[in-house]
């Protein structure tokens, strides 16, 4: 999900000037835009060598760690916002992180393929899990180990007293606001912790 | 075939004054340099060496086959640290074996030879003296500075001891200080060479002998900690020296392996000096820059305004990725630009000096960045 739209619809949601963590931040185009665009500064946080090469190779900070050992370098509150672009469906600890993500930023972005958009549903009706763009990948080896929905994602925010600020789906670059659970390939939820 | 290094040394008449409160003068730094300083001086990068290296980063001397520098995988005409972008300076330290003042040259005011007398330096003091050879080079500020395991830890030194000098720290498979277990590591090398007889107190110089089953010895422990458990294996196992049976003796080389570390340690210790061994371990124990602070890093690298990049390598036991995170993460906590690589490499310590593509690749790249500041 590197198109430059949806790279633009998620970077308005970030402040102009904002500290910025990204937590599995691929090859650091996001952050590199939201540098070069929005005057930020922050991190990436990656696992894969070639993503930590990439994010140097542009001079995008980057820090590389196994997400799945949590977040314990950072402090309480000490980004403005935490970006998990396409990061949550690899976790083992999805819900470990997305409190680690309330707990380390002011706000949280999180963005994630909604398993919920209607061609998905459709493949699901004739009996074969779904292979698009979006999931390019075959039941037996995609890497999205976590598999939800934009309504499963309101779910669990609420489960973890998470205050959605907005939320709305993506589809080809651009925001959908009318039904987003069934019309929408991406969810995008933006949040901070309830006071 | 690399580049001709050509090694150089400069005079220090005045006095160098050192953390322990004596001082040190009339001092000779021995370095090289590769590459030209460019006209407004900013493409300078330090390379700071760790226990057995020197001035000999890269290249190799005239005549001299196999004389390559020590980082000479790394640094040199269009590698990771380019030397047609940068001016690259290496420095051997003070109370080393390699042409800087150290225990084997004459006290100026008595003509004694040093031995035992040479004065414990610390990490601050060769950084110290590295700052007085940047000044006389007319370097200002630094590019980089750039060195791994205690190298690094002289790189992150410069951060805090001359902030405004250094624009950027690469610091690789290094720690914030020793813990423990490596202190004793290093405790059990130095007994290895006090107690041997040839020792004398460290004046062996004045009996004409050597202590060299002591640096064996020093060397032996050392070099099994550079490795990982799975080198060694892949590379000895437990192969037999000769033939498929076995001896049934205590005393007579069995395996593989001890032939070895008994080659490296006699390889050792006919090139390094006992007194140095002992003060660049205790260099090494010494290094601590949060002790004035409580142990406080965060508090310690506050001062520190470089950008950095850290590298670990995740075999590397004795100076674990785990010590290079907490650097990073003092760093954070200040907001200071970092950024780290863990590399998964099977060699261990010793990985920092080894070719791979990941490790030269994140190098590499981190200083084409700084090249591109340059221009």
């Amino acid at each position: 999900m590197t198109e430059t739209t949806t790279m633009q619809a998620l970077a308005r949601l970030v402040p102009e000037g904002s500290r910025v963590l990204d937590l599995g931040c691929g090859d650091g185009s996001m952050l590199a835009y939201l540098q070069r665009e929005r005057g930020c500064s922050g991190y990436g946080i990656e696992i894969a060598d070639a993503n930590v090469l990439a994010c140097v190779r542009r001079g995008v900070n980057v820090i590389q760690l196994n997400l799945d050992e949590g977040l314990a370098m950072f402090g309480d509150a000490s980004f403005d916002v935490v970006l998990q672009i396409d990061t949550l469906q690899h976790l083992r600890n999805a819900e470990v992180m997305l409190r680690e993500t309330a707990r380390v930023g002011r706000t949280g972005i999180v963005a994630f393929p909604n398993f919920a958009h209607w061609p998905n549903r459709l493949s699901v009706l004739r009996g074969r899990m779904p292979v698009t763009r979006r999931l390019p990948y075959q039941w037996y080896d995609t890497p999205n180990i976590r598999v939800g929905t934009y309504k499963d994602f309101e779910a669990l925010a609420h489960k973890n007293d998470l205050r959605i600020l907005d939320a709305f789906g993506l589809q080809e670059g651009e925001a959908v606001r009318f039904l987003p659970n069934a019309r929408a390939g991406t969810a995008v939820f933006h949040f901070e912790r309830s006071a | 075939m690399s580049f001709i290094a050509t090694p150089q040394s400069m005079h220090f008449p005045d006095a160098l004054p050192l953390q322990s409160g004596a001082s040190l003068r009339d001092y000779h730094l021995a370095f090289e340099t590769y590459g030209q300083l460019n006209a407004d001086r900013s493409n300078a990068v330090l390379v700071c060496h760790a226990l057995n290296a020197s001035h000999h980063v890269a290249g190799r001397y005239a005549g001299q086959d196999k004389s390559e520098g020590w980082w000479d995988n790394m640094i040199g005409p269009g590698k990771a640290v380019d030397t047609n972008r940068f001016f690259v300076i290496g420095v051997n330290n003070l109370g080393s074996c390699f042409g800087s003042t150290g225990p084997m040259h004459a006290h100026p005011d008595t003509g004694q030879i040093y031995g035992a007398d040479f004065p414990v330096v610390t990490v601050e003091d060769w950084v110290h003296a590295q700052a007085l050879l940047l000044e006389r080079l007319g370097i200002t500020q630094l590019a980089a500075v750039l060195g791994g395991s205690l190298g690094g830890m002289q790189a992150l030194s410069w951060t805090l001891q001359y902030p405004e000098r250094v624009r950027h720290a690469v610091v690789v498979a290094s720690a914030p200080n020793l813990t423990a277990e490596n202190i004793a590591f290093n405790e059990v090398a130095r007994r290895a060479i006090v107690t041997d007889p040839d020792f004398h107190g460290g004046h062996f110089y004045r009996h004409g002998v050597i202590p060299q089953r002591g640096l064996r010895i020093a060397r032996m422990i050392g070099h099994i900690t550079y490795l990982s458990d799975d080198v060694m294996n892949e590379k000895f196992g437990r192969q037999l020296r000769e033939g498929l049976d076995l001896k049934y003796s205590t005393q007579d080389v069995e395996f593989q392996i001890e032939s070895y570390l008994r080659y490296q340690g006699d390889k050792f210790s006919e090139y390094f000096d006992a007194n140095t061994y002992l003060l660049i371990t205790r260099a090494l124990d010494y290094f601590d820059p949060a002790r004035a602070f409580g142990g406080d890093l965060t508090q310690a690298l506050a001062r520190a305004t470089a950008k950095f990049l850290l590298v670990s390598f995740t075999t590397d036991w004795r100076f674990s990725p785990k010590r290079s995170r907490e650097i990073v993460k003092a760093l954070l906590d200040n907001r200071r630009s970092v950024s780290y690589a863990e590399i998964d490499a099977p060699h261990g310590h010793d990985a920092f000096l080894l070719d791979d593509a990941r490790y030269m690749g994140v190098v590499s790249s981190y200083f084409d960045s700084i090249a591109k500041e340059l221009a």
